[in-house]
């Protein structure tokens, strides 16, 4: 084995084992491990996550002195259309993404096959997710443009006048969604792929004996043995779906007058935008967007802390 | 096999399916080919009208336009100069903090993971002010250090994640038989988990590439000028100044996508393993 050269060296070394001295040295050594990553973490995550709670309750525009107006910035959300529009829009977001997860396995059923150079057609609907989503919203951009986008070309053909579906309030979010479903569905493929190679065969072969076929048998006998690929799937899709901000950055700015922004979006608007530099109001609308993820990572946490148990 | 394997199926069946495959790639991509012709599409055809057909001829000159004129050159060199830092960053430290969750018990052992756990997923706002704001104050806002930093720390999550659960599916007997024969616990990391955990890092390193080089929303935060903004960002700023410049709006997008392309299909293998991290029991 490879790990017997390592291991005669130290040995050589100490000589007889020092029992003492080595347990304590096992008890410090997780801790020294930690230390650096845990140190970034702190510095980097959780410490911020506090800050901005706490900066939620000022007036301050990041520069000069913060004033304490308690809860005042959320009253103020509470009369706040624009943040209405936000959470509603990241409520459809959610909603919509979902899709992703049937069409993800669909295109996946539709490719676990072994046809020659099948392994190239799956990398190349792999594609989508590996681009960044800015490539992707000005890959969209073009193909939703009014005047020469495929898209509207192809409404045009349909109905006549052609659809900007992202100069109208009402189908904006729709077209930003779609365009985020196209990597996500890709995502979630892959999982499913990978998820079915490891199907047990000799089920399926007993299942089909049975007479079980098509629907029936994805329903009954594959896809409860795809429960840990639905579950990851499910994960990055409401984390994708609740951080959406790319997109609409790159496509919209939020618009048009502000019908596509999401809480993401809205947040960064007001503390960082020429909008303003609400550092205090941008907080608590990230403070809301929190608890809203967290609501999410509980019960994610919460399963894998029963599996861990389980274990 | 499922679904029923297309060799047992009629010949008919069988043709449809070799038809349906190419006919659904090319709809599933028809964005992107639309983006790929576009881009070598002269700019003559665009002001003529000519949007789908047959450009007249085939001008790769717009990707050497690209480079003219703009900054594009130093945006990509700034994404590798933010990317590879952070990549060697964040496995480095999670080779640390996943071995120590994997193989030592200790109290607050399970809390610590799903701290890491946890705070890989919230939102980016809640931390945007804060970490700006200290960014700022270590004198490393609009710096290419100042965002390859917080990459390292925000991603270490997500890598502990992945080494912790692939170092502890590794036989225990390794080293456990190395701790009875007196085996330091540095000795243990370096010598004998290490080196199997190469896949692992692997994997991380194509997946934090990709990740760290898509990255949006923090190079606009943290970031501000073309010395210093990666290509996402600089994409993003260009698509302003080149308004209806379609051809060179695409072939910059065709090449700032090349990258973490090449980085798929080179590690392919690699790279899916890590995105479907638990999608097997």
């Amino acid at each position: 084995m490879t790990v017997s050269p390592a291991m005669s060296e130290p040995r050589a070394e100490t000589g007889m084992p020092a029992p003492r001295r080595r347990r304590l040295n096992r008890k410090l050594a997780p801790w020294l491990f930690l230390a650096p990553g845990v140190l970034m973490f702190l510095i980097y995550v959780l410490i911020p996550i506090g800050e901005s709670m706490w900066i939620s309750f000022f007036q301050w525009d990041g520069l000069s002195a913060k004033t304490w107006v308690g809860l005042s910035n959320y009253l103020e959300l509470l009369d706040d259309d624009a943040f209405y529009t936000s959470l509603k829009n990241n409520l459809i977001w959610l909603v919509l993404y979902m899709l992703a997860i049937p069409f993800g396995l669909f295109i996946a059923l539709f490719l676990n096959q072994t046809v020659r150079g099948i392994r190239i057609y799956k990398s190349l609907f792999f594609f989508p997710f590996v681009i960044s989503q800015v490539v992707v919203g000005l890959i969209f951009s073009w193909f939703y443009a009014p005047g020469f986008g495929l898209f509207f070309e192809l409404t045009k053909w349909l109905d006549g006048t052609g659809i900007a579906i992202l100069a109208n309030p009402n189908t904006v979010t729709y077209g930003i969604i779609a365009a985020g479903l196209w990597p996500q569905i890709a995502y979630c493929m892959i999982l499913y792929l990978t998820g079915l190679n490891a199907v047990a065969p000799d089920q399926i072969e007993a299942a089909r004996l049975d007479g079980a076929k098509g629907i029936k048998m994805l329903w009954y006998v594959v896809l409860p043995q795809l429960r840990p690929a639905t579950f990851i799937a499910v994960v990055v899709t409401v984390i994708g779906a609740l951080r959406s901000f790319d997109l609409v950055s790159i496509m919209t700015d939020g618009g048009p007058f502000g019908s596509s922004r999401v809480l993401s979006y809205y947040m960064y608007e007001q503390a960082l935008s020429e909008y303003g530099y609400r550092m205090g109001y941008g907080a608590a609308i990230a403070v809301v967007l929190f608890a809203i993820m967290m609501i999410f990572i509980s019960g994610f946490i919460w399963k894998m802390w029963r599996d861990e148990r389980g274990l | 096999m499922f679904p029923k394997p297309i060799q047992s199926m009629s010949p008919a069946a069988r043709l449809t399916y070799q038809i349906a495959l190419p006919v659904m790639l090319v709809v599933w991509l028809l964005p992107l080919l639309g983006v790929a012709v576009t881009s070598i599409r002269p700019s003559s055809d665009l002001a003529q009208g000519n949007y789908f057909g047959i450009p007249s001829y085939l001008a790769f000159s717009n990707y050497l336009d690209v480079f003219k004129n703009s900054p594009f050159a130093s945006y990509m060199l700034n994404s590798f100069k933010v990317t590879i830092p952070t990549v060697i960053g964040a496995v480095a430290l999670s080779c640390l903090t996943g071995f120590a969750l994997a193989v030592y018990k200790f109290k607050g052992n399970l809390l610590i993971f799903f701290i890491f756990v946890a705070g890989n997923f919230v939102p980016f706002q809640i931390l945007m002010v804060p970490v700006r704001e200290l960014t700022v104050k270590m004198g490393l806002y609009d710096t290419i250090t100042g965002l390859a930093l917080f990459h390292v720390a925000f991603q270490t999550g997500f890598c502990t994640l992945f080494m912790r659960n692939f170092i502890k599916a590794l036989p225990k007997e390794l080293i456990e038989a190395a701790r009875v024969e007196g085996v330091g616990e540095w000795q243990i990391f370096w010598h004998i988990v290490l080196p199997l955990v190469r896949p692992a890092i692997a994997a991380l390193s194509v997946l934090i590439f990709t990740f760290i080089w898509n990255d949006y929303f923090w190079a606009t935060v943290l970031t501000t000028g073309a010395d210093t903004q990666p290509i996402t960002a600089g994409l993003q700023s260009l698509n302003g100044q080149w308004v209806a410049a379609w051809q060179l709006v695409s072939a910059g997008s065709i090449l700032a996508a090349l990258p973490p392309v090449a980085m798929f299909f080179l590690m392919q293998k690699h790279f899916i393993a890590g995105l479907t991290l638990g999608a097997v029991k």
